[in-house]
Parts: structure tokens; sequence; C-alpha cells
């Protein structure tokens, strides 16, 4: 496939390891935070850290949009499905969210809910449109790459006059969330979470610029390297990081300006701000409330808020005590680390949100990693 | 069925010329259909006996009377049966008229059996047109013919508009298999070779492609295909094969990790060994999908003896249906049961179960 198998090429990935090997200094290690989903799926999809030295370490970070979104999220859109009767849309792998009384949206599915996997937010607005008896509500998740689509759909809605579409506005920003973690007690004051830069996120990062992220470098004197999603991306990632940290500087460089300016897509960010406006606070999974970390949907829209048409209010869930998302989601805890990973644990039954997705950091170790936890497997 | 086949069969179901024949470019399924009636017996008459029809689906009995032919001393029946619910009903490359027969023959052909008798079972809605209903059976009767293998009975139910989805078929097959010539999943071995007859994940991609809200352009076909002539071909090569298997639903990734548990061995899979089709691969990748959990409908997967894997791959590819046949991974021990992949960037991973489901009713 043509702009796509080039990124992925294995001689140059051979080249690029071995000028990490050069120039990683072997006296100290390197700890460097993926933030998003994509990224940890990639480097697991693909065996990127294989191809790391043993100095490089590579730590998961709370980009995963399902892995984030708390349970009593999910447990409106339940009520709505189970309760409200509407006939809820939501991406994918939202529907397999664990969420309170051992149900899950594809539970609720089963349990006689409208529940239905959409590819877009558009598909949404096309089902309301096409059945005028049903309250069509869509659970919007994500970071800033699907809130501007979620923003189109309100709009095009309005232009519609679609009195039976609505939206569950879950949307959160990503910068609060590098903040947080970079203001957490563990990275902060304990050093136990050793963080020597980030990989920033990609398709966030086309829409945002990256603009937001010189903050942090900046403030906090971590590099930052904003990467494309493909293989060789994070490798080139890497190695850009590893020079800046030898070097002693903290700046944000952009390995994927292919995709990515400094400004990012105005138009995508004026449409967002034309429909959204921050929430004072958000409940984040593992990360608990961060203050400006989520979005709403302003009342000049109102008419397309399900929060407010169905009168729905969130109630938070505390995670299963077992399982350790949270410490996972910061950094603090590695998959392996958790009792309950493997055994109670699995994509077939998860407990915890990062078991979920394949960008979770647990459903990647186990989907394509858990091979170094055994003895016994030829190398 | 059976009752209605007998009638239709024995007493000549409804005479000719007293009774309109069936509508078959406007009229739709109903309730009579399925009632036991007169409306039955046409339905099966002009539609399935007439397109199905052959000697023994003549017989017009509650079962059909096979021959017990003597294959051998040693040789064993196998049955194996396969319920078709996919959706649409039609896909470029065929339909569920042609995969029910496929399906099942293909179950028997990967046990080492000769696949000999087949019974079609139809659930049909309430309102589904006769005319898509006769394109299905006509496609269902062409492959049976193609691949020799007869329907010799059937059953037709008919549901309430709203309990079915158009068609549903359940296949059963009878063949036969020779002493010493069967298959199965627990005998792969370190340093056995694995083989796959051809491109992968040509179904899902063809059936998800169709799906409404996904056009794509480029023109992606099921492989839907009767696999018991590669088979024998595989057979016939002398090749010392221990497992094959029909990488179906859940894929070649699926397949492998069942024969991996079955065997209580490893694989490790080469990522650049593996054929697909270039518009396979980029579907998938605008879906986020990976072709080693996509269904397949027309391949099969073999673990063969290391020193015969030259062998059998040149007899594969010496087959229409087995051109593409590549050698795609080892065997090797593992306590774990683990199947893992060098990838093409050049790393490793685990190639696991597929979770969940990846594409809803594909077969």
């Amino acid at each position: 496939m043509k702009y796509i198998d080039e990124f992925r090429d294995g001689e140059l990935a051979t080249g690029l390891a071995a000028a990490i090997r050069q120039a990683a200094d072997p006296a100290r290690r390197y700890h460097f935070m993926e933030f998003c989903g994509g990224h940890t799926h990639a480097i697991s999809r693909y065996g990127v850290s294989d191809l790391l030295p043993d100095n490089v370490r590579m730590i998961h970070g709370p980009g995963c949009p399902v892995c984030v979104l708390p349970i009593g999220r999910v447990d409106m859109a339940i009520r709505l499905a189970l309760e409200a009767g509407v006939t809820l849309c939501t991406y994918g792998d939202t529907l397999r969210v664990p969420a309170s009384d051992g149900l899950s949206l594809f539970k609720a599915k089963a349990r006689g809910g409208d529940v239905r996997m959409v590819y877009s937010s558009a598909d949404a607005v096309a089902l309301a449109q096409k059945h005028p008896e049903k309250q069509v509500v869509f659970f919007a998740i994500g970071f800033e790459t699907t809130t501007p689509p979620t923003a189109v759909a309100i709009r095009q809605a309005q232009a519609l006059g679609l009195k039976n579409f609505s939206v569950l506005c879950c949307h959160v920003l990503t910068p609060s969330a590098i903040s947080n973690i970079l203001e957490s007690p563990e990275v902060r004051q304990f050093g136990t979470v050793p963080l020597d830069g980030f990989i920033g996120p990609a398709h966030v990062s086309t829409i945002i610029g990256s603009r937001p992220y010189e903050f942090f470098a900046e403030e906090y004197r971590k590099p930052v390297v904003i990467a494309g999603f493909e293989p060789l991306d994070v490798m080139q990632a890497v190695l850009m990081l590893v020079k800046q940290v030898n070097a002693g500087r903290a700046v944000v460089e952009n390995e994927f300006s292919r995709a990515v300016t400094r400004d990012g897509n105005l138009k995508a960010q004026n449409l967002v701000a034309e429909v959204f406006e921050l929430r004072r606070q958000f409940e984040w999974r593992g990360l608990g409330l961060v203050p400006y970390s989520g979005l709403r949907i302003r009342k000049e829209f109102a008419a397309f808020d399900a929060e407010r048409r169905f009168a729905v209010d969130y109630r938070s869930v505390p995670d299963n005590k077992a399982c350790e998302c949270g410490a996972i989601l910061r950094g603090v805890k590695k998959p392996q680390d958790c009792k309950i990973f493997g055994t109670v644990c699995t994509p077939e039954n998860p407990v915890g949100s990062c078991m979920v997705s394949s960008e979770g950091a647990c459903a990647a170790h186990y989907t394509y990693g858990r091979y170094k936890d055994s003895t016994g497997v030829p190398a | 069925m059976s009752e209605a086949h007998q009638e239709a069969g024995q007493k000549g179901g409804v005479r000719k010329g007293y009774v309109r024949p069936l509508d078959l470019k406007n009229g739709r399924v109903d309730m009579t259909h399925g009632s036991g009636g007169r409306a039955m017996a046409q339905l099966i008459e002009e539609l399935f006996a007439c397109h199905l029809g052959n000697d023994y689906l003549a017989q017009g009995n509650d079962g059909a009377v096979m021959p017990a032919a003597a294959f051998g001393a040693g040789a064993r029946l196998v049955m194996a049966t396969d319920a078709h619910v996919v959706s649409p009903l039609f896909f470029p490359g065929g339909d569920i008229g042609c995969l029910s027969v496929h399906g099942t023959i293909n179950d028997l052909a990967v046990m080492g059996a000769t696949p000999l008798y087949l019974a079609a079972s139809f659930i049909l809605e309430e309102g589904f047109p006769l005319a898509d209903l006769a394109r299905l059976v006509e496609s269902m009767a062409r492959a049976a013919r193609d691949a020799g293998v007869p329907v010799v009975t059937g059953d037709t139910k008919v549901v309430e508009q709203g309990k079915g989805d158009g068609v549903f078929i359940t296949t059963t097959g009878v063949g036969v298999v020779r002493d010493g010539e069967d298959f199965s999943g627990d005998r792969a071995r370190p340093g056995d070779r694995i083989i796959v007859s051809g491109s992968i994940g040509d179904h899902g991609m063809a059936i998800m492609a169709q799906r409404e809200s996904l056009g794509f352009s480029a023109p992606i076909e099921s492989d839907t295909a009767a696999l018991h002539g590669l088979v024998a071909a595989m057979r016939a090569s002398g090749a010392q094969i221990r497992v094959l298997r029909d990488p179906t639903r859940g894929g070649v990734a699926t397949t492998l990790n069942e024969i991996a548990r079955q065997s209580g061995v490893g694989m490790m899979l080469q990522e650049r060994a593996l054929p697909v089709k270039q518009e396979v691969a980029a579907a998938c990748e605008f879906l986020g999908l990976d072709p080693l959990y996509v269904a397949n409908e027309g391949k099969l997967l073999a673990v063969v003896a290391p020193e015969d894997a030259e062998i059998l791959l040149a007899a594969m590819r010496a087959h229409p249906l087995g051109q593409c046949a590549a050698l795609i991974g080892s065997v090797h021990e593992d306590a774990q049961h683990f199947v893992q992949m060098t990838t093409g960037f050049g790393g490793r991973r685990i190639v696991d179960w597929l979770t969940g489901e990846q594409l809803p009713r594909i077969c």
C-alpha cells in the first residue's frame, strides 16, 4: 500500500534501531511516555520495543479514549438505552467498556436496548433522519480528534431541523491530561515515575497543532516529539527524544510534519469552540477529577444535548478495588503488576477499561506482548 | 421437510394446470409456504426440487436412502453441519446459497473426507421475495452440481416477518474417510511447517465492503469455494499432512490458535510471507482490521511434516484453488501454546485469539 508500507519498512527500522542504540548513553536510562493509544498499539503490534535498546523504556500513557471513560458515563448511556428507550449510537470499542452491575452497552443490547455501532457521527445523524419516530442519541467520546465530527453532526442536525437527535458529550482534552500527569505527586515530588519525555499525539495534534505542548516543554522541562502512528514514526521520535535528553534540551519537535502544523486546524478549532464549552471539571478513569478537561454542549445547542433532553445525571462510580487501571494510566504501574491481569481480567471479560480497547495498555500487552512474561519461549 | 417433499414427490404435488404457478417475479414468501399444505408443496416442487432435483430427492420420503457403498475396510463416515446467516444475502463473489454448500463441503474436506451428500434446511422470513429465493436456490444447485455433491433431502420453515432476516440456511453433509487418511487438530508437531492455500481475508472484507455505509470502489470478491478437490490433490501428493482446517470465522489467527492448543505446541508466523491482496489490505487498514482475523470461505490451512512442505506446496500451487499457496510459518515447542509472529517491521508479537466479534454475521 502506497503511503503506508513506506512507514513500516523493516530495513529502515533496522537502521533506525542502530542509530538509537548508538545515540543512547549506556550509562543512563531513558523513560518516554507515549501519550496516545494509537502509539501504544503501533508499538505492540509491530514489536517496536524489541528493536529498542534495554535502557530505553516506553511507558504507556492515558491517551486511549475508551480507557479514560469513567464507569458513570457508560452508565448514563446504558440508562438512556434501557430506561429512556433511545437508539444509542456509539463507536465500536465503547460497546465493551464494563459499567455498573456487570453491564456494558453490549450487554444492554442483549437486554433489549437499541444500541448501534457507527463508524462516524454522520451515521447517527443519518439514522435520526431515516427514523423520525426514534430518539437517536450519539454517545460522543474521545479526544480532540473526534470532537470536530461531533460538532459537525450537531450543526448538521440543527440545519436539518432534527427533533430526534442529541449527543451525550463526553469529549476530553489532551493538554489537561498531560498537565495532570506532570503535576501528579508520583512524577513531581516522589519521582517514582521517571519521565524523560513525551511522544506527542499524532491525530490530536493535527487538530490542536504543536503549540499547546510548548508549555509542557518549557514549564516542566520535558522534551516532546509529536509523532505519527506508524512504527517508523515512533522509532524516529524515540531517536529525537534521546538526542534532546542527551543535549539537555526540552523543546517541542515535530516528527509528524506531514500532517501537523504549529497552529493546527483552525477551522476545526473554531467549529469546536462554536458548539462546545469547557466543563469546570470532568472525571477521568485513572486520573480522577481533572479541572477544565472535558467539554459540554453550549446553551445555544441545548436542544441537541442528551444530558438536558433526558435529564440523565452523572453519578460517579468507583472502579473495581482490584483493578489497577488508574495507576497504569498514570504510568505508575505496568499491566503485569496488576493482580487480576490475564487471570480475572482478560479482553473477553475486561474488568478495567485498559483491557477493553486494543489501544489500552493492558489489552495491547495481553494481545501482543504477554509472551515476554512467560519463560521457555524460543527467541 | 420431509413430509412435504414426500407429498410433492409421491403424489406428484399439485397437479399442473390446476394451480397458478409460483409468481417467481413479484411473489413473496408467506406463512402458508411453511404450513405443510399445498402452498408449501408447490414451493418445494417448483423451486427446490426443480433446481436441486436428483434421484434421492425424488424418492420423496421423510429422509433420503443412500447406498452404503463399500469404501474399504476401516472407512468411516464423517458428518458436519453448518448454519448460514450471512448479511447481506448476496455479496460480490457469491451469496448465501453457494456459501451454504461450500461451507459444509469444506468442513468435511478438511477432515480428510470425500463429501458425498448434503441435506439443506431453510428458514424463510415471511415477505421474502420469491425471485430472490429462486436466485439463491439456483446458486445452491449450481454449487452442488459443480462440487458433485447432491442435496438429497431438505426442510422448509417460514417465520413471521421481523422474526428472521430473509433466509437462513443450514446444511448438513455426510462424507467418508478412508483408512489412515484422517486429519486432526492435535497432530501438529514441533518442526512442522504451516501453509495457507491463498490470499487471506477476502470473504470477510467482501461482506464488509458491501455493508450499507461503506462503499469501497475497489471490487473485493468473496473467495467462497468448495475445497475438496484441492484437498484430494494435496492427499494425492503423498505429503505427510498432519492438520487441515478452513479458517472461516475468526480468520487464520483464531484457527491457528485452535490447532496450537489442541496439539499443545507453539507457532511462529512470518508476517512478510502472509498472502494478502492489495485491496483487502487497504480495506482492512481503512477500517482498522487485521486480515489475520478476517474470515475466509475458500481457503485452508495445512500443517505438514517439514520434509514434505515443498512437495505439498507444489501440489497445491498446481491446483486452481491453491495457486497462491504460501509457507507462512512453523511449529515449535511452547508450553504456553502461543502463536507468535515476526512482524514485517522486525519485531515480534503474539497473534492472539479473536476477542469479541470483528464483523457481525459474515457466514
